[in-house]
């Protein structure tokens, strides 16, 4: 339990996914979801980032020739970071295009009723 | 014109009327107006009690035949249940992590201790991480890059009107029937467009500094390209799409998205295939932390900051009008 005070990044960061996995399950409205969508991005990027933290070191660029492990943070989780935001910003993108669509369309966000309508389409 | 409903009773206007002389009262009447604003309220209603009419009776119709009451009930519960025995879980395993900022945990493995040890002699980056992006993991950018490519054509796919030879709209079928928004913005702001007088070369210029000082400090193409795209977002904002048609079109973003990743693909594939071979490269590394140095991590960090900053700014056109 205390380990959990310890790691208090990590911890605020499990609590922030949750706060966006939830926001997608129990919201109906499109941008909402996309809204938690976008939590949970935020949330992985902290937790990564926090991995890769270590006390007292600085980030890795190489500054006076010094070359050793003891001087700078670990370099890994700063590049899947890099990725993770590349790929959440055009998987939004990508959404909230098909959002709009789908207002034209039927002329609501509510997925329920979208889907209700979209059923009646079809019969 | 929207006017406050007790204008008439407003002590500054009688004023006025009594400074003027002015005994006519009724330059708008009254009546008139609440008369239209009601009638404008009560169709609203109607159409909305209709629409909530036909949805509540499809609704029951489903729900008749699918058991969508029962469902509706027991989804809520159920995500309840599920999101908090998540949060559970997750903190539980949190609890079993390794401690934050400990330099024993296992994630700082010989993999780290090999990129910072050896990193600056191999890529000739002073910046490690953009010597791990562009160098060892430089066809993961390279996946990265066409990902970012391929949602701004998705998006222009989803989104893009037609409009004609003669810069109207084509009408499509079931887009834009109820009012174009961008009509209640406004035009020409004179604050926005001095602000962004000032303000655009240098965005752009800090812009293009972090894109080649990628390599020696932090930042790179993604950052910088980033912010050269808001550059164009601002410019666009204070003058509109008509000035920046001139110099940035569906062919400028063809043709730059795609001569920066034609070249970023031909650099790392030349890299690739004499470093499978064992063939000499012939690419010199330069001393570290001069602006020409590592290699192709300069020219690799200009294609990403092209592409970067091409979608950025088509994400927002398309977003905002549907066309550049």
């Amino acid at each position: 339990m205390i380990q959990l005070f310890i790691n208090y990044y990590e911890t605020v960061a499990v609590i922030i996914f949750s706060i966006g996995f939830t926001t997608m399950l129990l919201n109906r409205n499109l941008i909402k979801k996309i809204i938690g969508f976008n939590f949970m991005d935020c949330a992985i990027y902290l937790f990564l980032a926090c991995k890769g933290y270590v006390e007292g070191r600085k980030a890795p660029i190489i500054i006076d020739g010094v070359q050793s492990m003891e001087a700078y943070i670990n370099p890994v989780p700063s590049g899947l970071v890099l990725t993770g935001i590349v790929v959440s910003v055009s998987v939004t993108a990508f959404l909230l295009a098909l959002t709009i669509r789908l207002y034209y369309r039927y002329h609501t966000l509510d997925i329920e009723e979208i889907i209700v309508l979209s059923k009646k389409e079809e019969d | 014109m929207k006017i406050r409903e007790d204008y008439e009773q407003v002590g500054w206007r009688k004023l006025i009327h009594w400074v003027n002389a002015d005994l006519q009262e009724d330059y708008i009447s009254k009546d008139h107006v609440i008369h239209d604003q009601l009638h404008l309220k009560e169709n609203a209603a109607q159409e909305k009690n209709k629409r909530i009419d036909e949805l509540k009776s499809s609704l029951q119709a489903l729900a008749k035949t699918h058991g969508k009451q029962w469902y509706e009930k027991s989804y809520r519960i159920f995500s309840i249940f599920v999101a908090v025995a998540m949060i559970i879980v997750l903190l539980g395993v949190v609890s079993q992590l390794p401690s934050f900022g400990d330099p024993s945990n296992p994630a700082n493995n010989e993999v780290s201790e090999r990129y910072i040890e050896s990193g600056l002699q191999e890529t000739g980056a002073v910046n490690i991480v953009a010597g791990m992006i562009l160098d060892y993991r430089a066809f993961d950018t390279l996946g990265e890059s066409h990902v970012l490519f391929i949602a701004a054509v998705s998006v222009l796919i989803l989104l893009r009107m037609d409009y004609g030879s003669d810069g109207k709209l084509r009408k499509t079928k079931g887009i834009r029937d109820e009012g174009y928004d961008r009509m209640y913005e406004p035009r020409n702001d004179l604050i926005l467009q001095t602000v962004t007088r000032l303000l655009f070369p240098m965005i752009v210029l800090f812009g293009i500094y972090v894109i080649l000082n990628g390599h020696i400090s932090a930042g790179g193409g993604f950052s910088g390209g980033a912010i050269v795209g808001a550059a164009l977002i601002l410019y666009n904002n204070a003058f509109g799409f008509n000035k920046t048609k001139r110099f940035f079109t569906y062919n400028t973003f063809k043709w730059v998205s795609f001569a920066s990743l034609i070249t970023y693909a031909l650099l790392k594939t030349y890299s690739f295939y004499t470093g499978a071979n064992h063939l000499h490269s012939g690419i010199p590394l330069g001393e570290p932390g001069a602006i020409l140095s590592s290699g192709l991590i300069l020219p690799l960090n200009i294609c990403v900051g092209c592409v970067v900053a091409c979608t950025m700014y088509t994400f927002f056109t398309m977003f905002r009008k549907g066309g550049m």
